[in-house]
């Protein structure tokens, strides 16, 4: 994914072309159905997910073949952190949490694909995703508990006088998630890929700093693997948390 | 996508996450995704999971208690093993028992049939002695009187057969 040829002398960085999103066929606008480079990329992820969920379990074997393994592994791990983190009423929005989490971590993962397009590093990707989480958990938490739902914002175990005051700061924290929640994930995926793409760029540039600039692109393409993984896990915890919230909405 | 101009539609060099004309397409392709994810996973990847470790969860729960009851069935055996090491033992111990206990009784039986026997040929033999002894005595007494009697004789006295036998009767008492 090395950067353009210098032109006319001067070095041109374009690490930003990566996450352009243009039409696969033809000329003309983008509109909403066109197929880009979002599809196809998603449309691997799809791809990814049932040839390692369903055409890896296919077997269903006691004892697990690699990618049988896998599967379970991610599987247990997600199970495990809904059922912690939420308790065990929250295990029946597992199914929601586990295709949260296996989109984002296999978005991430196929990011990191020289020439790929990472859909996790675009901000109406992440603020979709965010704004679903923040919209289901606020419903479920008025369904759930209804008027109670909003002792969250009342803190009952700070003095008296304080308690408008933190309602006022959990009121605002609470409509700030979605946007933390999106942007986090954005933000990470962005600035890692676009760090990437400078480094690449620097390793055109000379016997001197070539070498340097290639060390580089390898010590923070595994830098963003971990954090392509840690990204995944966070945004699904902070999921579970929030979920918590709703369901048991008492300090 | 390297031909592509730089953000040429983006509005600039801005950064592409900003363009919001391709948001109404990202967010469609998103939610398409998204929603088939959840069928797929919902319906068939995580039931067959769960399913799976469900399975193995309990093959290696009946494992263990099988183990544990073939475990409780070596233990069983190793026991019932032993306890006819035992019964062996007494049966044994009461044979050898009762064989003694049988040659104790056939001894005594023969014993006391050897002390009858010896017991009745001592009294004969005691008995024989007895009468001999009568015998001996009486001879001697014969004789001591016809000694006695010979002697007077031959002393010139004259005998009375009566005082010769109460004074050999009396020195054959002492």
């Amino acid at each position: 994914m090395a950067g353009e040829a210098t032109e006319g002398g001067g070095l041109e960085f374009h690490p930003l072309d990566q996450f352009e999103v243009h039409r696969l066929f033809g000329e003309g606008p983008i509109d909403w159905y066109t197929i880009t480079n979002v599809t196809m990329w998603m449309a691997i992820a799809v791809v990814c997910i049932v040839l390692m969920l369903v055409i890896g379990t296919r077997k269903r074997a006691v004892v697990p073949n690699r990618m049988q393994s896998i599967a379970e592994t991610l599987y247990g791990f997600v199970y495990t952190m809904v059922e912690d983190v939420t308790g065990k009423d929250g295990i029946k929005f597992f199914p929601y949490i586990f295709t949260l989490f296996i989109f984002i971590l296999i978005s991430n993962l196929l990011g990191l694909l020289p020439m790929s397009f990472t859909t996790t590093s675009h901000i109406a990707v992440t603020a979709v995703l965010a704004f679903a989480v923040f919209f289901t958990v606020t419903i479920i938490g008025f369904v759930k508990n209804g008027a109670a739902f909003l002792g969250l914002f009342w803190v009952s175990s700070a003095p008296l006088a304080l308690r408008p005051i933190l309602a006022v700061i959990e009121v605002i924290s609470y409509f700030v998630r979605p946007v933390s929640h999106s942007i986090r994930l954005a933000g990470n995926l962005m600035a890692g890929h676009a760090v990437l793409k400078v480094f690449a760029g620097f390793a055109q540039v000379g016997l001197l700093v070539a070498p340097i600039a290639i060390l580089g692109v390898v010590a923070i393409y595994a830098l963003e693997v971990l954090v392509s993984a840690i990204q995944a896990y966070v945004f699904t915890i902070l999921t579970c948390v929030y979920l918590k919230d709703a369901l048991h909405p008492s300090h | 996508m390297a031909d592509t101009p730089a953000g040429a539609e983006a509005g600039g060099a801005g950064m592409p996450q900003l363009d919001f004309s391709t948001f109404p397409n990202q967010i469609f392709w998103l939610v398409v995704t998204l929603l088939v994810i959840y069928f797929i996973l919902s319906r068939v990847a995580l039931p067959r999971i769960g399913a799976v470790l469900a399975e193995r969860q309990g093959t290696i729960t009946n494992d263990i208690a099988a183990a544990e009851e073939l475990k409780q069935r070596a233990l069983e055996a190793e026991a019932a093993y032993d306890q006819a090491l035992l019964d062996a033992r007494s049966e044994a111990g009461k044979i050898v028992a009762d064989a003694k206990a049988d040659i104790q009784s056939d001894l005594d039986v023969q014993m006391q049939k050897a002390d009858a026997e010896i017991a009745a040929q001592t009294a004969e033999s005691e008995k024989a002695i007895g009468e001999i002894n009568a015998g001996a005595a009486d001879a001697v007494k014969a004789v001591a009187k016809d000694t006695a009697k010979e002697i007077i004789a031959a002393f010139g006295g004259k005998a009375d057969a009566k005082t010769v036998t109460a004074a050999v009767t009396a020195r054959m008492k002492g």
